[in-house]
């Protein structure tokens, strides 16, 4: 499968990244043998396996049902998830209007 | 007398131990050298000489007061800038967290000053830890302290824990964290002629690591040597609540159980990684490596890793995926940068604010990742790469039902030039071939110095071990380590 500008300009979009025409035009030839080259993975046969989903096996774990257990990801901390917020107003993130 | 910044780990907490010299004094002489050679070589992004004194001076009055001391008691170290260290900007090497400033610290670093290491700055990566160069950096390039005999060109300290790998082998630090999700400690630890090592997959806690591909990131020690770092190792390591891959397991006592008596042991030599065209002096000392594991007393086995070929475009599938979605996180929003054209709504603001943000390697790998997991293309891509990493993974759990450690190379080359590869993604994503399997496995494995090539370059050796082996990895890194008696180091040009 290879990729042309469309493609990449609609990939750029699902990725929420501006991109000129010349950054596309860029693009398309290194995504292309990007792609190129993870195709032999289509070689192997994997009929049968299962793909991985925990590279060590890991039991789940569900921590205490206990409000603000762990201090360092515990809640109350308003001031300090806002303190980089590019704006942070009135308690809350602020963003560009949203609703017409 | 010996330079204080000559020490690494071991000598350096034991003199401050034993009252041959205190904690400030050794901190005061790192502080020195990292000032000395940081517009030369750029290692650090933050430097940070109060806070390596500070701790050195709790470690002093700690001693004074007769209580007992860390494992890393008075050892300024460098600290990759992937680790959240509250109120010390973490970049990631990215202008998009360019003014982070974090009010919480990492798991591992925490680990660290908690048993008495200083921290003498923030060390420059690759942007977000992608690379192999230190050349995708926001904050400039690292450059080694290593040259090619006779040539002043400037080389790659290796990537993406570059800072760290020129530090230690410049003699700045002792030691120093990184970080690997594709071979980013092995490799610049082999480009410089240092050790470092990459533990089980869930050994160090991620909560706090600006994450990149989750389920390959994993922390480590890179230090001059094995002992360094097992001491360091030690003290990163442990069960975290916070991170829901995290092992709960104990951590060994790997430093006071080193030993390189290898009778008994087989090591296993992957037939599969004896490459055409390989590059005369890595082959070369890849059979001095055999040869000093069989003297250490080991049996050699030669073994199949029949997938080794498809590790990395797997990698490179999964790797950009994990990214993709793990650095979706980046919106102008939350923290971070924020690029708010005239006028422009939500959506322009995501797009824009990531635009200027990211550096091209990050958007391509943010691009590759969004394609393969988009519709019509994840079975094709993400789920093939993920059943091909099962069966990478297999190929080492057959290995080790008869061996109990592989050696291999490190690295395909020495150190590259700077420039070199970066007009070809490709050829340098091709640098990581032989670090990438045990990354998809999640195995430990680590690199040590093992010789010089035909330029005065130093070459690595790469041991994997079985899950939860740090030991047979750390043992047979000490056998080489006694035999190769590896002691060049860059001559002093900064």
């Amino acid at each position: 499968m290879s990729v042309d500008t469309a493609t990449v300009a609609r990939i750029a979009s699902l990725a929420r990244i501006k991109v000129t025409e010349d950054e596309i035009a860029a693009m398309v030839p290194e995504l292309n043998g990007i792609l190129a080259w993870v195709e032999q993975l289509g070689e192997l046969n994997v009929e049968g396996i299962a793909p991985m989903t925990a590279v060590i096996p890991n039991k789940q774990r569900l921590r205490d049902d206990v409000v603000n257990a762990d201090p360092l990801t515990g809640g109350d901390v308003r001031d300090k998830v806002l303190s980089n917020a590019p704006a942070g107003e009135h308690g809350f993130f602020g963003v560009p209007k949203v609703i017409e | 007398m010996t330079e204080l910044t000559d020490l690494g780990v071991a000598a350096i907490r034991e003199g401050v131990a034993k009252g041959d010299f205190t904690a400030v004094e050794v901190a005061g002489a790192f502080n020195a050298a990292v000032a000395e050679a940081q517009d030369a070589l750029n290692a650090f992004i933050t430097l940070t000489p109060e806070k390596a004194l500070e701790a050195a001076a709790a470690v002093d009055a700690d001693r004074a007061a007769g209580k007992p001391l860390g494992k890393m008691a008075g050892v300024p170290i460098g600290m990759k800038d992937l680790f959240a260290t509250t109120g010390t900007r973490t970049t990631a090497a990215s202008n998009i967290l360019g003014n982070f400033v974090p009010p919480y610290e990492s798991t591992v670093s925490q680990k660290l000053w908690d048993a008495g290491a200083g921290m003498l700055g923030k060390l420059n990566l690759d942007q977000f830890a992608m690379g192999s160069s230190n050349e995708t950096s926001a904050f400039g390039n690292v450059i080694s302290p290593w040259r090619r005999e006779g040539s002043e060109a400037q080389l790659a300290p290796g990537g993406s824990s570059g800072g760290s790998s020129a530090a230690v082998s410049a003699r700045i630090a002792p030691a120093a964290t990184g970080t690997d999700t594709g071979g980013s400690i092995r490799q610049p630890a082999a480009f410089t002629g240092i050790s470092g090592i990459k533990p089980t997959y869930g050994r160090c806690s991620r909560w706090g690591i600006v994450a990149f591909a989750s389920s390959l990131d994993q922390a480590g020690p890179m230090a001059r040597d094995v002992r360094d770092c097992a001491i360091m190792l030690e003290a990163m390591a442990g069960f975290d609540p916070k991170d829901s891959t995290s092992l709960d397991m104990p951590v060994p006592e790997w430093e006071a159980s080193l030993n390189a008596d290898l009778r008994g042991k087989k090591v296993g030599i992957p037939r599969e990684y004896r490459m055409d065209g390989m590059d005369a002096d890595v082959a070369r000392v890849w059979d001095e490596g055999i040869a000093w594991l069989k003297d250490a007393g080991a049996e050699i086995v030669d073994i199949n890793l029949a997938h080794t070929k498809y590790a990395l475009p797997a990698y490179y599938i999964i790797a950009p995926a994990e990214a993709s979605s793990n650095l979706a996180r980046y919106d102008g929003v939350r923290y971070g940068l924020r690029d708010l054209p005239q006028g422009a709504g939500l959506q322009d603001m995501y797009a824009a604010t990531r635009a200027a943000g990211f550096g091209a390697e990050v958007k391509r790998r943010i691009m590759i990742g969004t394609y393969v997991l988009s519709a019509g293309f994840y079975d094709a891509y993400y789920t093939q790469a993920q059943k091909v990493r099962t069966l990478i993974s297999r190929d080492f759990m057959d290995a080790f039902q008869t061996v109990d450690v592989i050696l291999a190379p490190t690295a395909p080359t020495a150190a590259f030039g700077l420039g070199e590869m970066v007009s070809d993604p490709l050829a340098m994503y091709l640098n990581d071939v032989f670090a990438v399997p045990a990354s998809l496995a999640g195995l430990p494995a680590m690199s040590v110095p093992a010789g010089l090539d035909r330029q005065g370059l130093p070459l690595g050796l790469q041991l994997i071990g079985r899950p939860f082996d740090e030991q047979g990895v750390l043992d047979a890194g000490l056998a080489i380590e006694a035999r190769a008696a590896f002691t060049a180091r860059p001559a002093k040009w900064w």
